[in-house]
């Protein structure tokens, strides 16, 4: 796991914020959301990297941006070293072969008028890697490996005709065709009833194994990443506030938003208590972020200075990094 | 917990809600008694008829959804058999509601006290707008949200704060039961434990009796005192909070539980349930977790199990006989 696959350096995101005309010309400076603000990190190949924060803390942008389904304000994507953005036309295209997507609601990505066995193949015939029966054996080896069996009987099969499970399964199905390398799974098994999490989870735990596979697993929830992710960075307000290999960020969280956020996860032990109290208050605007640390309004550890200084992030070893300078220095 | 008489009792609840391709029996067959004080988790996955039962209480079914057959008693009442005027005077001050989307149950026009001095007077018109707006200030106040915010407009606030004005609206007319629908589903993490947290000093605030309907188990578990684990539209099991936890008799409070995730266990792997839930137009024949079921017997496949007692709770599965 020491080969680089993708390196992401320093992407922002600001979307300018639609006003109407008169504003446009009385007010001097475009105001911007700023949904990323200069993250960086690298994936090695095999690896699975958890992108952990609450709604609005820019973990689907940076997602959409590494799959240059957004082009970046600033900021540059590397894969396998080569920049992203000198990708053109062709060369793209066979880019994005290699780098997929699995999105969150199986119910809005899939056509509900395209059959499974089209769905799926349809990504081999965009990028001329068969077609005709070749195709259909290439879509039906692809079912059987994620459990859509028997494949024969589910092919001509419509999405409404599917459980959500089965659904999902075949937008996993859907992304891997293509024989990808990096899959970006944005909230991948949110929408899914619990019973069913485990399974997808389960089955996207095995398809790393088998396709070796890189994830980015973007995601709200800090327990399920315990399954899957090597290593796990924690967004807030744009930024990442800490990052590092999971079991030591679990074990020894050091920014004080990382340990908050573990100890919101709900525990199912009728005898568990919490030991600190919830901070008060939610994510402010991006439009307008706190100065200094983003989270030191919210913060129980909050010094005056945390509204001064910007915080960086500062490595403590092993690959674990945090931007805290209360916890750092 | 006063456990005398209950103070709501469903006797064999029966919701159907009749389609083109047959008839889906969302609630079948479910009897349930609620005391007085008591935070029932109702829980579930989708389709298994933890919402439906919820709406059933206080009739607010959408059609074709109807109350087949069977008995809801509050305080001695049956509400299924109440008249309008009877029914309305019972809704919104004795049992009130919240639900999953605080976005889509507020008006996007309206201040929020236009949404308070209207669910007051609506029950009792001889509330003057002032007063009603006095009531308003000192119900959010209990919330943690400024009087002044009264005159701002549902956009204008966070997915938290909207949930909290929704238990503002469900609480300002004194209610004592509250039936909560997943009410935190919508909402992060962090704000989810606030909210929970928030519930938990209401409740003896207000000394309300709640349901909170939820397909978390791990949600319910510090705020329950008793739990009722529904699947495929009737009772799996129903028991004290602590006891389900510690020794859940029925196979799928079993594959539930091993399949949320426990950040303070240190368990490498989650563990999954084979098969997806049952189809309610078509429910299988005996009990309906059967073709899922790791233990399933020849009787299993025939006979509907009753609820059997065990470990002081109730478990619907034929293991227990």
């Amino acid at each position: 796991m020491t080969e680089e696959l993708i390196r992401v350096e320093n992407l922002t995101m600001h979307f300018p914020l639609q006003k109407g005309l008169l504003a446009n010309i009385f007010t001097k400076g475009k105001r911007f959301v700023r949904a990323v603000d200069g993250v960086s990190f690298s994936l090695c190949k095999g690896e699975v990297l958890g992108l952990v924060g609450e709604s609005g803390s820019g973990k689907t942008t940076t997602g959409r941006m590494i799959l240059r389904l957004l082009e970046p304000t600033s900021g540059e994507v590397f894969y396998r070293g080569r920049a992203v953005s000198s990708y053109a036309g062709r060369a793209m295209e066979d880019l994005r072969e290699k780098m997929q997507v699995i999105f969150q609601d199986p119910y809005a990505s899939l056509s509900p008028r395209m059959s499974v066995g089209d769905a799926i193949s349809h990504p081999l015939l965009i990028h001329g890697l068969a077609k005709g029966s070749g195709a259909r054996d290439r879509t039906l080896a692809m079912m059987e490996a994620v459990g859509l069996s028997p494949a024969e009987f589910l092919y001509k099969k419509y999405p409404h005709q599917l459980s959500g499970g089965q659904r999902q399964r075949v937008v996993i199905a859907r992304a891997l065709v293509t024989e990808p390398d990096f899959v970006v799974a944005d909230e991948p098994i949110a929408m899914a009833d619990v019973s069913v999490r485990a399974m997808i989870l389960e089955l996207m735990i095995r398809c790393r194994e088998m396709f070796d596979l890189t994830y980015l697993f973007i995601t709200h929830d800090l327990a399920t990443c315990k399954y899957i992710c090597d290593r796990i960075a924690i967004m807030y307000l744009g930024k990442i506030v800490e990052i590092g290999p999971m079991k030591e960020v679990f074990a020894n969280p050091v920014h004080p938003y990382t340990a908050t956020l573990l100890e919101a996860i709900p525990v199912p032990d009728p005898r568990y208590r919490r030991t600190h109290p919830m901070p008060k208050g939610e994510i402010p605007s991006p439009i307008n972020p706190p100065p200094g640390c983003a989270f030191h309004p919210r913060c129980p550890l909050a010094e005056p200075s945390c509204r001064l200084n910007e915080q960086h992030l500062v490595d403590l070893g092993s690959g674990h990094k945090a931007a805290c300078s209360l916890k750092t220095l | 917990m006063d456990t005398g008489s209950p103070m709501l009792s469903l006797e064999d609840l029966k919701v159907e809600f009749p389609i083109s391709i047959g008839t889906v029996t969302a609630v079948n067959g479910v009897s349930l008694d609620l005391f007085q004080g008591e935070v029932m988790g109702l829980v579930g996955e989708s389709g298994c008829g933890k919402s439906t039962l919820g709406l059933s209480i206080p009739r607010l079914l959408r059609p074709p959804g109807r109350i087949a057959s069977g008995r809801i008693l509050y305080r001695g009442r049956d509400i299924v058999r109440m008249g309008k005027r009877e029914l309305l005077s019972l809704r919104g001050s004795k049992i009130a509601m919240i639900f999953q989307d605080p976005l889509t149950s507020l008006n996007p026009l309206y201040s929020i006290g236009h949404h308070f001095v209207e669910t007051v007077r609506a029950h009792d018109g001889r509330v003057s707008r002032r007063e009603a707006l006095g009531r308003a200030a000192s119900v959010l106040e209990s919330l943690g949200i400024a009087a002044e915010r009264l005159d701002e407009f549902p956009h204008q606030m966070s997915g938290g704060m909207r949930q909290r004005i929704m238990i503002g609206l469900a609480l300002i007319l004194s209610p004592d039961l509250l039936i909560a629908d997943e009410p935190t589903t919508a909402l992060d993490v962090i704000v989810e434990a606030q909210f929970l947290d928030l519930l938990d000093v209401l409740r003896k605030q207000y000394n309300l009796t709640i349901i909170l309907i939820t397909h978390n188990l791990g949600n319910v578990a510090q705020l329950a005192d008793r739990i009722t684990v529904m699947y495929g539209g009737t009772i799996a099991e129903v028991g004290p909070a602590q006891s389900i936890f510690d020794r859940p008799l029925h196979p799928y409070t079993q594959g539930l539980l091993a399949s949320i995730p426990n950040i303070r266990l240190d368990e490498p792997k989650l563990k999954t349930m084979a098969g997806s839930p049952p189809d309610l137009v078509d429910p299988p024949a005996g009990c309906v977790f059967h073709p899922r079921c790791p233990q399933v017997m020849d009787t299993c496949r025939q006979d509907r199990p009753p609820l059997f007692a065990r470990n002081g709770h109730k478990a619907a599965c034929w293991l227990y006989r």
